[in-house]
């Protein structure tokens, strides 16, 4: 059975815009980004968005419906009211190209700045062996599919755009957490974290958390467990315990 | 300097960020386009934790009624000055008078931690920088606050400090068992001490019990029973450890929220009965 929504697409550049109302049948099983579709080639065929694989895996259409950062491709209309109007605007941390489409490469020099694996020595006979419960935890992690819903949610830089120099933002945490949490890692990424990355800006108030289409424990199982290895320099039992135990914390000679 | 951190830990200096005034961000002005009821998770979270941080101070002050034996108020315990009317460690420490406020209640020498431990905690920090401070009071919802230094000045910093006061809130369960422990012990009328269960017990009990739930599904307890291996298998003991704490570590907000009324409902149930308001039933054997 075919329901009528209306669209409130954002439509505009840079130097200015405004939402546009567009009355649009939904029938049952639709998402909003059939409906952005519909849209386009029926009223508004220059209407600029983004998309690939409608199976919410490459992380294309993020948007803000509704004023909720989500994927166009994984909410499905029957979320909403039959007849509601429901808004629908590009991802706002980030500079606009046009309508749906912003420009996301601040998370690419992010991601250029994270210091990379350094693989300690292989073991005698040349070989590297790591345990299943070893990467266990790394792997929720690489489920991330970079759609950066969780970087435009982060009230550090959606609400403080001075701070995007000195921030890395929750996707980079957890890959700094995938790197440094990694059994054959050697790099030490202490102050980086604290100082290139800004991971003391975080006040953990887990929106990055709330918006992962992944769910991915952004906050719990990346950030807080990062916060809890840098606080481990001012921790005198920790301290204790390792001299006594003769281990070697990381280093980057 | 950024430049030099990538440089010594071998980060790749990258492009200028794409930053700037506005950066040619959606010229969307409004503050969120939400249309849900964004405000109503904030809003109760602000009132039940106000009513609770009104209702222990004042019953800190109170200096009296913390105790029916054989059950002893969570705010008061361990109780360690002079003037307790139950002491915990047989003597005391000296009593503290001020001018102004006089006698200093015995609550004050131990609320400090566990106040501590909650207002340093990460689920309680998400809560009140949410609801008190506004940064940001919901997802997607702008900051209310113009600047922004998150947790990297004094005095937010401190929070990184939050470990130090799980130690202190471990030794606290240690004194809080004991004490449920002694609420199975009630004064016999003709002098010594009989067993039994009251209520009182009950809640003492149910009290400890939360509060343990939350002191042990700390992130912070996590962290120091194995999250800080890399190599779990070759650390066997704690890689259990550390799965247990991590299979109650998703809990710890609602262990958070429980244990916050139970520990004032204890203080509130013992209260009641020192006040000859409620009879605390009771059955000796
Ligand atoms: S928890 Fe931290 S990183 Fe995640 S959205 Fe909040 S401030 Fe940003
Ligand atoms: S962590 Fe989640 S929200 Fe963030 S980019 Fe990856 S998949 Fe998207
Ligand atoms: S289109 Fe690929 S995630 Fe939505
Ligand atoms: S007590 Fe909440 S995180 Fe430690």
């Amino acid at each position: 059975m075919a329901t009528t929504f209306t669209l409130r697409l954002f439509r505009g550049d840079a130097k200015g815009g405004t939402f546009r109302d567009y009355p649009v049948e939904s029938e049952e099983g639709m998402v909003v980004l059939d409906l952005v579709h519909r849209v386009q080639a029926s009223q508004a065929p220059d209407l600029a968005c983004r998309w690939n694989c409608k199976a919410g895996k490459c992380g294309s259409c993020s948007a803000e419906v509704n004023g909720q950062p989500r994927l166009m491709c994984m909410t499905r209309m029957d979320l909403f009211q039959p007849g509601e109007t429901i808004s629908i605007a590009p991802i706002r941390t980030f500079p606009i190209i046009r309508d749906l489409v912003t420009d996301v490469s601040y998370n690419y020099v992010k991601a250029k700045q994270v210091p990379p694996l350094r693989l300690k020595p292989p073991e005698a006979d040349g070989t590297y062996r790591m345990m299943q419960e070893d990467i266990d935890r790394i792997q929720e992690f690489h489920k991330c599919i970079e759609c950066f819903l969780c970087q435009d949610v982060c009230h550090v830089i959606r609400d403080h755009e001075e701070k995007k120099t000195s921030f890395a933002g929750p996707r980079f945490f957890i890959k700094i957490a995938g790197l440094d949490m990694h059994p054959l890692d050697t790099v030490d990424r202490s102050r980086f974290m604290k100082d290139a990355a800004g991971i003391g800006l975080c006040n953990i108030t887990k929106c990055c958390t709330e918006v992962c289409p992944e769910h991915i424990h952004i906050t719990d199982n990346g950030i807080i467990p990062l916060k809890e290895r840098l606080a481990d320099e001012m921790d005198p039992v920790v301290w204790l315990l390792r001299k006594f135990r003769g281990v070697k914390p990381k280093t980057n000679a | 300097m950024i430049g030099k951190i990538l440089k010594d830990q071998h980060g790749h200096v990258a492009g200028a960020v794409p930053a700037g005034p506005g950066a040619a961000r959606p010229p969307i002005t409004a503050a969120h386009l939400r249309k849900d009821a964004w405000w109503a998770l904030p809003l109760a979270t602000f009132v039940f934790l106000a009513s609770f941080v009104v209702y222990s101070t004042w019953a800190a002050f109170q200096n009296a009624h913390y105790f029916a034996a054989p059950y002893l108020s969570p705010f008061y315990s361990p109780c360690i000055s002079a003037s307790c009317v139950h002491a915990t460690f047989g003597g005391g420490l000296p009593d503290l008078t001020f001018p102004v406020i006089g006698l200093l209640s015995p609550a004050f020498l131990v609320l400090w931690g566990p106040g501590l431990f909650r207002l340093s905690c990460y689920y309680y920090r998400k809560a009140y920088y949410r609801s008190f401070w506004l940064a940001p009071p919901a997802c997607a919802v702008k900051d209310v606050k113009e600047g922004y230094t998150g947790e990297t000045r004094f005095p937010l910093v401190l929070w990184n400090f939050h470990r130090w006061t799980w130690y202190v809130a471990v030794l606290f369960i240690v004194v809080l068992t004991w004490d449920a422990l002694l609420a199975f012990r009630f004064p016999a009328p003709g002098g010594g001490a009989t067993w039994g269960v009251g209520v009182g017990t009950i809640v003492m009990w149910i009290n400890v019990i939360l509060l343990a739930g939350y002191t042990f599904s700390c992130h912070s307890c996590r962290h120091v029973c194995g999250g800080h291996v890399n190599e779990f298998s070759k650390a066997p003991s704690r890689y259990g450890i550390w799965s247990l704490v991590s299979r109650i570590n998703p809990q710890h907000p609602t262990f958070a929220w429980l244990s916050l009324f139970s520990v004032g409902l204890a203080d509130l149930y013992i209260r009641l009965v020192s006040m000859g308001i409620i009879r605390d039933l009771r059955i000796t054997f």
